[in-house]
C-alpha cells in the first residue's frame, strides 16, 4: 500500500525589495530574435529586465507600440533589427531608422531621457552582441531609476 | 407635446464652436423651432442655477465644447452629464484637450507665472496671483481652482457622442443636428455609443485635392518660407501637413488653399494617437539611410510635440509618463 504524504511547505521565496528595470526589447523575427535565441543556446546570460516581444520585422514597429509601453510602465525600450542591407524584406530596417530619429526627438519633447530609447542592429549570429546590448541598457536605465507614470 | 431640450455649454475654449453652431445661419431658426434652448451662456440668458434645478436627464441634448482646466470646468461637466439624456463632446477641445491641453507640456505654475506676471505685456510687480479664496471688505470672493493638468471631456465624465473639429464645420453641425432632430421626431434608434458624429471615416489625405506623388524628400520647410505649388501633395514639397494623421470631414479646407492640414479633425479612425502616426508618416518621406542626414533633415521640424500634438495633447500617450517634479517650473523634463 502507497502513501501519499503532503509535500513539505516550502521556504517562501525572498522578495527582494530591490527596484528592478522592466525593458521591453521588440526584436525582429529574422535577425535579432534568431540573435537573442542564439544567446540562449550557447548559454550566456543577460539581464532578465529585459523582456522580448517579436516582430515580424523592425520595419513593423509603429512608433505607436513605443509610446504605449512607456505609458504602460516600461523603463526603457529597445527596438533592433537586421544590419542594414540584411533586412529580410529589403529595406525595412530603413524605415525603422527614420522613424527612430523622429520617435526619438518626440520622446524627449515629452520630458522622457532619449537614453530610454535604443536601436540596435543585431544579426541572427550575434548572441554574444544580444546578450552585451541588453546588458549595457539594463544598466542604463538602473542609473536613469524609475519612469513614473500616472494613472 | 413639449419640445425637446437643448442645452450648449463652453468650458475652457476660445468661443469659436459656439461661432460654429452660428454659423449654420437661418438653419438655426430650424433648430429653435425644434428644441427648446434651456441653457446656452454666449446666445441666451439662462444661469447655472436654471440648470441646477432641473430634473436628472432633463436635458435631450447638450453639446460641450471645451477642455476641463478648473474645477469650475469640471462642475459643469458633471452637472450637465447628470441633466443630459445625451452628452456631446462638441470639438476638438472636448474631444482630446486641442490647445489649452498644449499647456500640458509644461506646469501649472509655469503656466500662471506667465500669464500674470512674466509676459512682456504684463507689470506685476508683487506677483499677484489669482487665489481660490480672497477675503476683502465686502465679503469673501471664490474662483475656481486651475489644474495641473488640461483634461479631455471623456477623461472627466461619460461621453455620449464626438463631433470632432476646431471648430466642426458649419455643414456638419447641421448635418448632425438635422440627424438628431430626426432621430427625435420619429422615434428612430440612435448610432451606437461613442460614435464619432460630422466626420469622416478616412483621413484628411482622402478629401484633399492635390495630386500625391508619394517623392521622398531632403529637407523640410515651413509654410512661410516657401510659395507651394498650387496642386502637389504639401508633404511632396517637404511641408508639414497632419494631413495623414488626421481624421476627415473638414472636406480638405486648409490644403485646398495651400496652407497644411494642422491636425484639428484629431486623430484618424482606428488610431488613438496622433503625433506617433504622423511619426510614421513623416519619416516614410524623408529621403535618406544615412542617420547624420535624417539628424539634418528632422532639423526642419520646429517642435515636433506642439505640431503632432496640436489637438490631441489631452490624449498623448506619453502625456501619461510624469517626468520632473509637478511643482518645478519650466519643462520639468529629466535631463
Amino acid at each position: 500500500m502507497t502513501t501519499t504524504t503532503e509535500a513539505p511547505l516550502r521556504e517562501p521565496a525572498v522578495v527582494s525589495t530591490e527596484w528592478r528595470p522592466r525593458i521591453i526589447a521588440f526584436l525582429c523575427n529574422w535577425c535579432s530574435y534568431t540573435g537573442a535565441d542564439l544567446a540562449g543556446i550557447s548559454r550566456i546570460q543577460w539581464d532578465p529586465s529585459v523582456n522580448i516581444v517579436r516582430v515580424m520585422c523592425s520595419g513593423r514597429m509603429d512608433p505607436t507600440f513605443v509610446a504605449k509601453a512607456f505609458s504602460m510602465g516600461a523603463d526603457g525600450v529597445i527596438i533592433s533589427g537586421c544590419h542594414p542591407g540584411d533586412c529580410h524584406y529589403q529595406e525595412g530596417n530603413y524605415k525603422t531608422l527614420r522613424r527612430f530619429h523622429l520617435l526619438k526627438r518626440l520622446v524627449e519633447g515629452f520630458g522622457i531621457d532619449g537614453e530610454r530609447l535604443k536601436l540596435v542592429w543585431v544579426s541572427a549570429s550575434e548572441g554574444d552582441e544580444w546578450a552585451a546590448t541588453a546588458n549595457e541598457m539594463a544598466a542604463k536605465i538602473r542609473a536613469l531609476g524609475p519612469l513614473e507614470v500616472s494613472s | 407635446m413639449s419640445k425637446p431640450k437643448l442645452a450648449l455649454y463652453w468650458a475652457a475654449s476660445c468661443g469659436g464652436c459656439e461661432i460654429a453652431v452660428l454659423d449654420i445661419k437661418e438653419k438655426i431658426l430650424d433648430v429653435d423651432a425644434f428644441f427648446d434652448v434651456v441653457f446656452w451662456p454666449v446666445a441666451v440668458d439662462f444661469k447655472v442655477k436654471d440648470v441646477e434645478a432641473m430634473e436628472d436627464g432633463e436635458i435631450d441634448l447638450c453639446l460641450f465644447n471645451g477642455a476641463v482646466r478648473t474645477s469650475d470646468n469640471d462642475y459643469m461637466a458633471h452637472l450637465l452629464r447628470r441633466k443630459s439624456k445625451l452628452l456631446v463632446a462638441f470639438g476638438s477641445c472636448a474631444c482630446e484637450g486641442c490647445i489649452p491641453a498644449l499647456s500640458n507640456t509644461t506646469t501649472k505654475t509655469a503656466t500662471l507665472d506667465w500669464v500674470f506676471a512674466d509676459s512682456p505685456s504684463t507689470v506685476n510687480p508683487d506677483r499677484v496671483m489669482p487665489q481660490t479664496v480672497t477675503e476683502t471688505p465686502v465679503g469673501t470672493i471664490e474662483l475656481p481652482e486651475f489644474w495641473e493638468t488640461v483634461k479631455s471631456l471623456e477623461q472627466v465624465t461619460d461621453v455620449d457622442y464626438y463631433v470632432p473639429g476646431c471648430p466642426p464645420q458649419a455643414h456638419q453641425i447641421w448635418g448632425v443636428l438635422e440627424a438628431v432632430i430626426d432621430i427625435l421626431e420619429n422615434d428612430k434608434p440612435l448610432p451606437p455609443k461613442g460614435t464619432v458624429l460630422g466626420a469622416g471615416d478616412k483621413t484628411c489625405c482622402d478629401e484633399c485635392p492635390r495630386e500625391r506623388q508619394e517623392k521622398k524628400i531632403k529637407g523640410f520647410k515651413r509654410i512661410h518660407e516657401v510659395m507651394p505649388d498650387p496642386d502637389q501633395c504639401l508633404l511632396d514639397q517637404g511641408i508639414v501637413c497632419m494631413g495623414p494623421a488626421t481624421r476627415s470631414g473638414c472636406g480638405g479646407l486648409c490644403v485646398a488653399v495651400g496652407v497644411p492640414c494642422r491636425g484639428c479633425y484629431g486623430p484618424a479612425p482606428n488610431s488613438k494617437d496622433q503625433g506617433t502616426k504622423m511619426v510614421a508618416a513623416l519619416a516614410s518621406v524623408i529621403d535618406s539611410d544615412d542617420p547624420e542626414e535624417i539628424e539634418r533633415i528632422l532639423d526642419g521640424i520646429v517642435d515636433p510635440v506642439g505640431t503632432f500634438y496640436r489637438f490631441s495633447m489631452a490624449h498623448a500617450t506619453l502625456g501619461k509618463v510624469v517626468v520632473g517634479t509637478p511643482d518645478s517650473s519650466g519643462n520639468g523634463g529629466e535631463s
